[in-house]
């Protein structure tokens, strides 16, 4: 879809604050209650927001580490890449999976608790995934996402 | 620091951020009240912040999603502070990383399409500070993409 101004302001006071009621938000941009709900429908229907995302503090909860693996399969073609999927998904401390071009095949986020864990995760979960070949490490140390051109 | 109860509750909405209070309460096996209380404190404490909407950009036309990853000169002191604040002003920007390992900073850059990729890489990208060296992945899927931990 093709947003307006409007559907833009909607998007950036939500992607704040997703619990931000209709009623709010439209007081913020001077629209009444039933217009801002149409435009929030229309966006959610869409498909536009896509759901929501919480801020955790991962540390508090006993997950100090985050990872990121580039991971070169080192065979390819249709069925390795299905056989790597499958198995990738199914670890539970990867949250993310990224099919990639470039230097790489894959992009993934790894929670650990600590470093010990990591290196527990990569030897027993990761170099064990049918098909994987190089791998790079790179531990993150902060992190901020941004807005967006909204 | 989070109690048994705490992290039941926090692996259920970790899961499925938008669980109405009602089902977590029950999924959680806590009551609504006590549900709300720990939530409250959660929130006081600063385990759990903001509930953000996710936006699909694809959804808005930006079809080119890039992984640009930098190492940086660390002859030059600032070389991140700098180039940290350059990269915010960049609008199409919608991630900043800074790494521990053989890549120093990664950005996500959204585009509308090649050309518009072109336009910002060269206006934008290659005139960001301190810069040594940069690689860029080319997201083609994401296959999971989750909040879920095993708590």
């Amino acid at each position: 879809m093709t947003p307006d101004a409007t559907d833009l302001a909607i998007l950036r006071l939500l992607s704040e604050d997703a619990t931000r009621s209709a009623a709010e938000i439209g007081r913020h941009l001077g629209m009444t209650q039933p217009a801002t709900w149409r435009r929030i429908k229309r966006l959610t229907d869409e498909g536009v927001i896509a759901g929501r995302r919480i801020v955790v503090d991962t540390t508090a909860l006993g997950f100090g580490v985050t990872v990121f693996l580039g991971i070169k399969l080192a065979a390819k073609g249709r069925v390795g890449l299905e056989d790597f999927e499958r198995a990738v998904t199914a670890i539970p401390e990867v949250q993310t999976v990224q099919h990639v071009l470039g230097q790489f095949d894959y992009r993934l986020r790894v929670r650990a608790r600590d470093i010990a864990d990591f290196e527990r995760i990569l030897r027993r979960r990761i170099m064990t995934l049918p098909g994987v070949g190089q791998v790079e490490a790179n531990v993150l140390l902060s992190e901020e996402r941004r807005p967006g051109p909204l | 620091m989070p109690d048994t109860t705490d992290r039941r509750i926090l692996r259920h909405l970790l899961a499925d951020p938008e669980l109405p209070n009602a089902e977590l309460a029950e999924r959680a096996g806590v009551t609504p009240a006590s549900l709300w209380r720990r939530l409250d404190r959660l929130r006081e404490d600063g385990v759990i912040g903001a509930f953000e909407a996710r936006i699909d950009w694809r959804k808005l036309g930006y079809e080119v999603q890039v992984s640009l990853r930098f190492t940086l000169d660390k002859t030059e002191p600032r070389a991140f502070d700098n180039f940290i604040a350059a990269a915010r002003k960049v609008p199409e920007v919608t991630e900043i990383q800074t790494f521990l390992g053989s890549v120093d900073m990664r950005l996500s850059v959204i585009a509308r399409d090649m050309a518009h990729w072109q336009q910002i890489y060269r206006e934008s990208i290659l005139t960001l500070p301190h810069v040594q060296d940069s690689d860029a992945l080319m997201l083609v899927s994401t296959i999971k993409d989750v909040q879920e931990l095993p708590l």
